[in-house]
This record gives C-alpha cells, structure tokens and sequence, in this order.
C-alpha cells in the first residue's frame, strides 16, 4: 500500500471543506443567503460582506455557500444513476459476451461520435430545462462510459481461476456475479466516478449557466454567475467567487480521483 | 491487407456511422417523453391544428415508416424548415457552421502549440519544479469551465483592458480572427490541459523505450533524438486523443459561442432550445456527431501517416 | 603489451530506487585490447548488462556511476556531452539485446541507418545510401537497396538483428558493445549471427565485448572472459586458462554445473540457492552463502583480485583450492 499523496491530501481537504458548506452552511456564515441589504446593493467585498453583495443586495459569500450543497447534489445524481444502469449493462454484457457484447460495442462507437454535452443539451431540450431533466439527460448518455469499464474488468475475472473454482462448485451465475466478480470489477468503476464527478459538477454548472440545469432561484454556481454575468466589468465579484468555488470543486475531485487512481493502482 | 486497402475500408466505414447516427438522432426524437407537437404549438393550440401538425410531421405513421422517411430526406439534405426563422434549416446551420470550424480550428491549433511544448518541457524535467508547475496550472485548467474561463477573460481583455471585442464576429477575415480570437484562447484552455496530459505520459513512456537508448548509443545529437525518435512516436498516441476530443471541444463551442455572442451554430443550439425550434436542435444534432465522426476518420488517417504498422 | 583500448578501472553502478539504493556494479576492473573478444558473462542481475551500457554513460538518471572508464586512455565518465556523441556510435558502437524493441518502429531502415552516418560521417547522401546498401550486404541482408525502405517489423527477428549490426557498424568503430545479441533469437539464427559478428571481427579488426549468460558461446568466440557475480568481478583470464583451471568458486561451481563434455549450447543450469539481494553492499565474497568452499574469512572480508599466471587473476579465497584442470572441461 502507497502513502496518501500531496494532491490526494489536497483534494480529500477542498472536498471535506465543501460537505462542510453543504452540512452546516449557518456554521460557517451566519448571513441569510436571501436576505436583501437595501443598504449595500451591489457593494464590493467588505468585512460585513467578504463576497460583496448582488444587485439585491444579497451576500454573496452566504449565497456561493448555499450552492454548494446543489452543487454537490449534481455531482452525486449525475453519476450515481449512469454508475448504477452502467454497471448493471456491464456485468451482462462481459459475463455473456456473444452477439450482446456486439450489439454494445457498435453503441460505444456510436455515442463517441456524439458530443457528450451536445447530446445532453438535446436531451434536455426535449424534455424541458430543469435538475431532474437534467440527471435523466446525463443518465441517458453517461451509462455508457460505466458500462465500458466494468465490461472490461468482468471480461478479464470471467476466465480468472476462482471463477472457475466457484462454477466447480456449483454457485449460481448470479451469485458469482454479484458476490464474486462484482466487488473485484467496481473498484477501478468507483475511483473512475469520484474524477467524473469533477466533470459533472462542470456540466452541471454550465448548464445552470445557460438556463437548462437548475433553474432561478435556487442557489447554483453556475445560475449565480449567470445572474451576475451582465455586471462583470462594474461588479465582477458576483461571478468570481462562485466561479472560484467551481474550479474548487472541480480540482477537489479530479485530484481525489487521481491520488485514489495512484494510492489503489488502478490504471486509468 | 496492404495500407490503401485498409484507407478504403476506413472510408467505407462512414457509410454505416452515419445511418446509426441517423437512426439515433431519430430515435432521440420520437422516443423521450414528452409530446413533442404540443411543446412545439404550445398549450393552448386547438386539436385541428395539432393534428394537422402530427400529419405534417408524419406522426400518425409507423415508427418503421417514420425511421425510413426520416432517413431518406436526410439523406437527400432535407432536414426541414426552422420554426423559428421560417428557412431550410441547412441553410440556417450552413451560415453559421463555418464560424464554428474556425472557431474550433483556432482553438485547436492554440491548445496544440501550447500543449506540445509544455509537455516536453513537464515530461524532460519529470517530478522538478518545471514539470510541477506545469502540471498544476494545466490541472487548474482542466478543472475550469469554459463558460467562467469565458468570462474573466471577457472582463479582463475586454471589459477592463478593452485590447479585444466583447463579442460578435465581425465583417472581414481579419476582424473574424479578432474578434474570435478570445473564444478561441477561453476554448483551448480546457483541451490544451487533456491534450497537455496525455502527450506527457506518452512522452515519459517513450522516454523509456529501448530505441530512445539505442538512438543515444548512435551519437545521434540531442535535437534528433527528441523530435525524431521521442516526438513522433508520443505523437501517436496524442493524435488518436485529439481525435476523440473534438467532440468535448464542440460542446464547448456550444458553451463559448453563447458567452461571447458568436453567431456559430453553438449559439444556435442554445437559441433554438428557448425558441422550441426542434427541427434546427434535432439537425444540429446530427450535423454535429457527423462532424465529430469525420474528426475521428482524419485522426485516424493522420495516425496511419505517422504509424507504418497501422493497416498491415 | 601496448595500451588497452578500453581500461575499466573500479567501476561501480548505484541506483536509486524507492526502496533504496542497488549496488548493481562494485568495484569493477578489466581491459579489452584492439581487435580483442572480450566476453562478460554471469547469471541474470549480476551486473553484466549495467556495465556495458555504463561504458558509453547510456544509463538513466537514477543511476549514479563512479570510477573511470579510460578510451584510449582518457575517461569517458569525463568527457563533456558533445565528445562523447561522437564517441557514441562513431568509435565505440553497440547492440542490444532485443532488435524489435531497440528499432523505432516508426522509421524505415534506411533511415536508421542514415541517420548514424550523417551523425560521424561527412558523406553526401548518394555516398550515405550507397555506404547503406554497402552495410546490408556486409551483414547479410539480401536485396539491400529493396529493403532500405522497409520497417523495422517487415523484417525477421534475425533479420532485425543483422540490421541492428549494420546501425553499429556504420561508422566503423574501432570497439563493438554486444549486450546478449543473440538471447532474443532462435538457436539456428543465433549461431548465424555469432558467426557474422566473428567474420567481422576479423575483417574490420574491431574489438568486441560480448556480453552472454551462455558459457558456451563464450567459449566457442571469446579470447578472454571476465565472470561476474552479483556486480562484482570473480575472475577473468584467457578463455582457456579460465575454463581449463578456474581459480574461482563460482566459476568452478558454474562450469561444473553445465551437463556433458563440450556441449557448448547449453544454458547455465542454476546453481543451489539464489543469487543475493544487491540492495545493501555485502561484506564479504558475494558468493559465500551457496559457495562450497566457503571459510569463515568468505563471510567478513572481501577477497582481492590476485593474479595467477599472466592475465589471469581471481578474487577468492579458496583459490589454492582450485585451478585443477577439470574432467572434461569446456575449452
């Protein structure tokens, strides 16, 4: 077993500091996220307001607090649903193979000629803007990539020998699956997840950003930066701060993701 | 199989890409909840009109029928009018597609001669200070979304500094080139970090490899060993990543063009999502994963350029 | 004597690895003459291939080489970068072990070829592509200009090594480092290629260091050999005084251990027990702990080189021991 690296210490502190937010956002900042302070409209960072406030006057630092807990939300909806359809679809397709594993190999080539993003957005667009739209969206075209991996992996301990130890003694397929190859193939799946869900938080905020994830007025990084957007050059800090706390987000997983890729030696 | 064999079978292989991504598109379209013709007339349209539309569309027929008929006018380029604009929706997207290549084409040439040599620079001076800083200004980078990367630099060079437009396209090919100039840079950002990435480790593995050594052993001078030896073969790799990127690259077009008001088919998609115009977002859709596929065909062909043993 | 082309003096090899340092290579000494065979053998890890891909400061950065390796009398651990490229390949050339994994893949032949004399040669093209098809021809290769423009994996595996020689030989070295040139091959082609290396030996007066697992090969090419174990050298000598009357426990105990009279193909077969771990200097004779011979001085201090008979020098203390000629010996 490795030591805990620099960046996998790094990443599990910016993620232990955004469930934090999340848990108990008064603990860190007592202010209302939408309370209006009349007497500070759009006001710069101060000591009352280390965030500055927004045309209405509400804390931005309260306000970028409060979305993390959506935030965080979108990371673990958009990839507990593809993990869980992808590793169902995985198993079958490694453990039978055959005409299914040909079938889903011609679906692969397919959705990579698909923009993640763009075929997202469409989705969306069908079935209307909205969170929940949203994770049926990503769930629709992210199972693939799930599906892949544990193919691969259940592919491999399907001609492992304790496999055939557990066939000679007469366990059922669906045991052996689940309580057998099951466990052995999710772990390089899970450490996979943690570095997609730095790239679903960037999803999901962009989405939020161009009105198709989670809508006004729920508090949402990229929905506080579109607020913001049309004051950038006189009231940048109402975009840079929620902004700041995506790039956070987004570095915290995907360095978590890499350390857990390095510390459990599983080939990326 | 000898290597124009092979080319032939990879041209040949767009054939059956591009009717499942037709098929898909269309399957995209009739198969997800929701009704599309009332979303596209609105609650309040009266049944007549509804049923005309659902006859228009060729709703009351067979799946079956409906799939064929769908796939032979896109076949013959007919994909319909814009409810939005009233014209072909070809000729919509046809105006706006080339300021998307260009913008993407900026974006990719940026990315590359930024990547390329920082990721010599980070692999030759592994794990030291070089390689370190490298690798954490690309994994900021990496972790960035287009749309915030966007809007600083908007507020910066635009807003604040004024060296550059705050959006638009401009008249000229020059005033082009200007003005996309930062979409392109907010662009190439995130993909010159997985660019970056990749052709480091590849760099490192070939940096290992019992040719690089033997090639020292020939008193081959530094610069030869590097760009002839090392370069050519990390780019094999590099190349077929680049490929599967571009999708991830128009989709970040789509997110750039919105915040920089580039009038490129990005923008449109998102317009025509808050307009409900369907027959533009599903035609995009196709055009966009056929773009993506010939992408893949020109990696692939780059790739057997620079790999002999590819095709035999 | 005149003075040696090559002169080893107490070269040692250090790398750094996350578990520590490995004393790969300690305190080595040996020469090789003009139009010398020199042959390096020992057991897989014993150091033999560390030390000639030191000789031309071919190893990585995690390796850390001290002692002297004099060409012509003048040290190639010292040389700045730009000499020692143009001793690279030029005077001093070598192959290694695995020809599909040492060619580029991406390259054509000719190219490879090319590019080494453009590196030591002041030829203009037309003279480099004939000087090319020169070199195939030399070493076997048939139909040369057909196949300069052919890559590494259209050719044979034996093919692939000749081709290898003629990179080495391009720019006529004066000394050839051979690191186990024939190990990746079949029986059959080995022996060709053995022959060939001979052949030019002789008609270019080139030195040759063979390093080889296979005493056989050794005794079928080599003027002398040096044996190596564990990093550190045993004994070296003519190739028949060594293999007539070894002087070392291990040479002894490895000649003893090949089956038969003169079956000069054979493998080593393993001694009992296993070759120590390097990760820490050992305080006495490396080969004490399976050494038949072994006294309570093998296990604290270290044995010095001595000589026996004119280039013929050992470091074992059961020396006296030995040097019987044995039943049946190879040479």
């Amino acid at each position: 077993m490795r030591r805990i690296s620099v960046p996998l210490w790094l990443g599990l502190g910016i993620l232990a500091l955004l469930l934090l937010c999340a848990a108990a956002p008064q603990l860190l900042w007592p202010t209302d996220p939408l309370a209006f302070d009349f007497a500070a409209l759009t006001a710069a960072p101060s000591w009352a307001h280390p965030f500055g406030t927004d045309q209405f006057g509400r804390d931005m630092l309260a306000r970028t607090i409060a979305a993390s807990s959506v935030d965080l939300q979108i990371a673990l909806f958009s990839v507990v649903f593809p993990l869980m359809i992808g590793t169902l679809i995985g198993l079958a397709v490694g453990w039978y193979g055959g005409w299914l594993d040909a079938v889903f190999g011609r679906l692969v080539d397919l959705v990579v000629t698909f923009p993640f993003l763009v075929l997202v957005i469409a989705i969306v667009a069908v079935l209307g803007p909205g969170l929940v739209n949203m994770y049926i969206a990503v769930a629709c075209v992210g199972w693939v990539a799930y599906a892949r991996l544990i193919r691969g992996e259940v592919m491999v301990q399907r001609n492992s020998d304790y496999v055939a130890a557990a066939r000679v003694l007469g366990y059922s397929t669906a045991r052996i699956v689940f309580r057998h190859i099951l466990p052995n193939a999710l772990r390089p799946v899970l450490v996979y997840s943690v570095t997609d869900m730095a790239l679903c938080i960037l999803l999901g905020s962009s989405l939020g950003y161009l009105g198709l994830g989670a809508q006004p007025p729920t508090a949402e990084w990229g929905v506080l930066i579109a607020d913001g957007k049309n004051f950038f050059t006189t009231a940048p800090w109402i975009t840079l701060f929620p902004g700041v706390a995506i790039v956070l987000a987004g570095l915290g997983f995907s360095l978590a993701g890499d350390g857990l890729a390095d510390l459990l030696e599983v080939k990326r | 199989m000898n290597r124009s064999t092979w080319l032939l079978l990879r041209l040949l292989q767009v054939i059956p890409t591009f009717l499942l991504i037709g098929v898909a598109v269309f399957v995209l379209a009739r198969l997800l909840p929701g009704d599309i013709v009332s979303s596209m007339l609105g609650e309040r349209a009266s049944d007549a009109a509804i049923n005309r539309m659902t006859h228009q569309l060729g709703l009351d027929r067979s799946i079956g029928a409906q799939m064929l008929s769908f796939l032979e006018s896109v076949a013959r380029g007919r994909l319909g009018d814009s409810l939005a604009f009233h014209v072909p929706v070809l000729k919509l997207i046809g105006d706006r597609l080339p300021v998307t290549l260009l913008l993407s084409g900026m974006a990719t040439l940026i990315a590359v001669a930024v990547a390329v040599p920082m990721a010599f620079v980070a692999a030759l001076t592994a794990n030291r200070w070089p390689d370190l800083l490298i690798r954490s200004v690309f994994q900021v980078g990496l972790s960035s979304p287009v749309f915030y990367v966007g809007l600083v630099l908007l507020t910066v060079f635009a807003g604040w500094l004024r060296w550059f437009p705050v959006g638009g396209y401009g008249d000229t090919a020059g005033e082009h080139l200007y003005h996309l100039f930062l979409p392109a840079l907010t662009l190439a950002l995130s993909f010159a970090a997985v660019v970056m990435r990749s052709l480091r480790a590849s760099i490192l593995q070939v940096l290992t490899a019992e040719y690089v050594d033997f090639a020292r052993a020939k008193g081959l001078r530094g610069r030869v060993v590097l760009f002839r030896h090392v370069l050519r073969n990390a780019l094999i790799a590099t190349v077929t990543l680049v490929g599967l990127q571009i999708g991830s690259l128009l989709g970040g077009a789509v997110i750039t063009e919105s915040v920089f008001a580039v009038p490129g088919v990005g923008r449109l998609m998102v317009d025509s999502i808050f307009a409900r115009d369907y027959p533009v977002i599903q035609a995009l859709t196709l055009v966009l994963a056929v773009l993506v596929s010939l992408a893949l065909l020109v990696s692939d062909v780059v790739q057997m350029w620079l790999d002999p043993r590819v095709g035999r | 004597m005149n003075a040696p082309l090559l002169e080893v003096r107490d070269l040692g090899v250090v790398f750094a690895t996350p578990r520590g340092a490995v004393h790969a290579v300690d305190g080595l000494d040996f020469t090789v003459g003009a139009g010398e065979v020199l042959g390096i053998v020992g057991e897989s890890g014993s150091g033999k291939s560390v030390t000639l891909r030191a000789i031309p400061r071919l190893l990585h950065a995690n390796a850390t080489v001290s002692g002297q390796v004099l060409w012509r009398g003048e040290d190639m651990l010292a040389l700045p970068a730009e000499r020692l490229r143009r001793l690279r390949g030029g005077q001093v050339a070598m192959v290694f072990q695995e020809p599909m994994s040492a060619l580029n893949p991406v390259l054509p032949i000719g190219q490879q070829i090319d590019e080494v004399l453009v590196a030591h040669t002041s030829l203009d093209g037309r003279a480099r592509r004939a000087r090319a098809v020169e070199l195939l021809g030399l070493v076997g290769i048939a139909s040369a200009a057909a196949r300069l423009a052919q890559y590494p994996h259209e050719f044979s595996g034996g093919m692939r090594q000749r081709a290898m020689i003629a990179i080495a030989l391009a720019a006529e070295p004066a000394l050839l480092l051979a690191d186990e040139p024939t190990t990746a091959l079949d029986v059959t082609i080995q022996d060709q290629i053995l022959q060939l290396l001979l052949r030019l030996v002789d008609e270019l007066g080139m030195a040759l260091v063979l390093v080889t697992h296979d005493l056989g090969v050794v005794a079928e090419t080599c003027d002398r050999v040096a044996v190596m174990y564990a990093g550190r050298l045993c004994e070296t000598g003519t190739v028949g005084a060594v293999f007539g009357g070894p002087r070392h426990a291990y040479t002894d105990a490895l000649l003893r251990s090949m089956p038969g009279t003169g079956t000069a193909r054979e493998r080593l077969v393993p001694i009992p027990g296993q070759p120590p771990r390097i990760d820490r200097p050992v305080a006495g004779c490396a080969f004490a702990p399976r050494c038949t011979h072994a006294r309570p001085v093998c296990g604290t201090e270290r044995p010095r080189l001595t000589d026996w008979a004119e280039g013929h020098a050992s470091a074992c203390f059961a020396a006296d021991e030995l040097g019987a000629p044995l039943v049946g010996a190879v040479a």
